[in-house]
């Protein structure tokens, strides 16, 4: 269970995050959606942090990680693995190596400054790419890699940390809708068969729908909406966004499936339709 | 945004400006027309020869040393026996460049604000460069073969802390402009700050670091030369003792090899700085 009680992060003047209260229980997947500045990243890097509360709590089965300093927050950061939308990863290295790097906080600072990882270390690393399809490119410079297949090697990365909770900050938005599929299935099939809790932020309501069992939806750093996919109607998107009519979803969507308007009720699929009267049915 | 200006206005903006920039032109011709004529003076007035009767000299010690050349029957053997001086020169230049670039490295680090590292370091690193990379080679020779003799030594010591100067500054120029976003990515999964400068920091910045090194080495070889004019070995000391002695072969077979040996190593540095920067390797 991660709780979240009142946390605030300011930058200035500016609250980022305002007195966010929230709990996620284990092996959930939680998508959180919000306009841009609404403080979905600020929250995921607090979480991590990445960045320092300026006050409120966060704590992970019981124990208070807000606080936390050199190595003991070093181990929580182990824990709770991070991906983010520009992949993060070291270029210049190669694929193999660059998942390996998950383990440095388990590795001794002398043994990986040397690059003395094990046998069972690389196994380990090969594993988990091949877990994600792309253990052919494990030789390759990750910055030769496409868009796609960076994002699964961080992911692969995340996985060798043997996380207890995934956190991704927008990990599709710089991804074309064939490879946000695969690394969306991705993620789904590690919180269902690894039972590791993922936390996203998304840019696109039918991807929050479809494969979150719960939504969040932040404003100005506040959380407005909470509940289950089929909560999340487009009256209810519109508030989440401050947008009024001429919000249609159709015009961003980058569902590559049929499934999004066979998942809404009806009546609200008409209304929208009648309401902005330029929706192209796909 | 004021009121749109008409066509003729903006002609007459446009010829205004331009004819400021013709007499900026101008004022900087003339300036330098002065500075050169009244230097020229100066120097005419104090030196103990004249310029122009220097001039009509400038040509008998060049024929003199092509005469010597010609007229030695052992001049590829001069040419030889030298080499082990130039070899000095190379590892002087070598050793000094090396332990430079290391101490340049660590000063590099500490001098970068967006590493991470304790912000009271970054001043004292910096200053510590400056200074170092204020004294030329030269005067930092002299006062150490004044300390510690006329050996290579010193010679050594001058041009790794001139390089440490020198390369430091630029090496941190290349910290600060790395991509943040490896570093973030590592700070994430957990690692320490020496993890993140091995793998965030290093395999970004190493091509660069050692296409600077190889230039440095470049201009190290022609400091050390010149070093060993003030003593310490090497082929310069070998071209002192030349020159004074007036020995035109010797000269020659002693320019011959400093002159091959720079173009040589220039050469190779430059494909490799070139394949680097390119990003043909992976490093670290």
């Amino acid at each position: 269970m991660l709780e979240i009680q009142s946390l605030t992060k300011k930058f200035g003047e500016l609250h980022a995050v305002d007195a966010v209260n929230l709990s996620i229980p284990d092996k959930a997947m939680v998508g959180i959606i919000g306009r841009s500045g609404a403080g979905k990243s600020t929250m995921l890097r607090l979480i991590n942090r990445l960045a320092v509360p300026t006050s409120g709590k966060i704590r992970f089965h019981g124990r208070d990680i807000s606080n936390l300093s050199g190595k003991a927050l070093r181990d929580w950061q182990a824990d709770c693995a991070m991906i983010f939308q520009q992949f993060n990863l070291v270029p210049r290295l190669d694929v193999l190596t660059n998942v390996m790097l998950g383990r440095l906080n388990h590795i001794g600072t002398l043994r990986s400054v040397f690059r003395l990882f094990t046998d069972k270390e690389r196994m380990e690393g090969l594993l988990a790419l091949e877990r994600l399809g792309i253990e052919q490119t494990a030789l390759q410079q990750a910055g030769t890699l496409s868009g796609g297949q960076q994002q699964r090697v961080a992911i692969a990365r995340a996985l060798v940390q043997n996380p207890k909770l995934i956190l991704a900050d927008e990990p599709i938005a710089s991804l074309d809708p064939m490879n946000a599929k695969l690394v969306m299935d991705a993620l789904q099939r590690i919180n269902q068969e690894d039972g590791i809790t993922v936390v996203c932020n998304l840019h696109t309501l039918d991807t929050a729908r479809t494969y979150c069992e719960h939504i969040v939806g932040m404003a100005h750093g506040k959380i407005v909406f909470s509940g289950g996919p089929d909560d999340l109607t487009t009256a209810q998107a519109r508030e989440i966004y401050g947008a009024g009519e001429e919000f249609n979803e159709a015009a961003t969507s980058t569902s590559i499936s049929q499934e999004r308007e066979v998942s809404k009720t009806p009546d609200t699929e008409q209304d929208d339709l009648i309401a902005s009267g330029k929706v192209v049915n796909l | 945004m004021n009121t749109p200006l008409t066509i003729g206005q903006l002609q007459s903006h446009f010829n205004g400006m331009e004819q400021r920039r013709r007499l900026y032109t101008a004022v900087f011709l003339g300036a330098s027309l002065i500075v050169f004529f009244g230097g020229f003076s100066i120097a005419e007035d104090l030196n103990s020869g004249g310029f122009w009767q220097g001039l009509a000299k400038f040509f008998d010690f060049p024929s003199q040393i092509i005469q010597d050349t010609f007229a030695a029957d052992d001049w590829l053997i001069t040419v030889l026996e030298y080499s082990p001086a130039m070899l000095e020169t190379i590892n002087m230049a070598m050793v000094g460049t090396l332990f430079g670039a290391v101490m340049a490295m660590i000063l590099a680090f500490c001098s970068s604000r967006n590493l991470g590292i304790l912000p009271g370091l970054v001043p004292v690193a910096r200053r510590l460069m400056d200074i170092t990379r204020a004294f030329p080679e030269l005067i930092l020779a002299l006062f150490l073969i004044y300390l510690l003799g006329a050996t290579p030594i010193p010679a050594i010591i001058a041009v790794m802390l001139h390089t440490a100067g020198a390369l430091g500054k630029l090496f941190s120029e290349v910290n600060e402009n790395i991509d943040r976003k490896p570093l973030e990515g590592l700070q994430a999964t957990g690692a320490s700050w020496l993890q993140r400068m091995r793998f965030g920091v290093l395999p970004q910045v190493l091509p660069n670091y050692c296409s600077y090194a190889l230039l440095r080495f470049e201009i190290n070889i022609r400091a050390s030369a010149i070093l060993g004019f003030v003593g310490a070995g090497g082929i310069g000391q070998e071209f002192r003792t030349a020159i004074s002695w007036g020995a035109g072969d010797k000269i020659s077979a002693l320019f011959l090899l400093l002159f091959l040996t720079i173009v040589v190593i220039d050469q190779i540095s430059s494909r490799i700085r070139r394949n680097l920067v390119g990003g043909a390797y992976q490093m670290a």
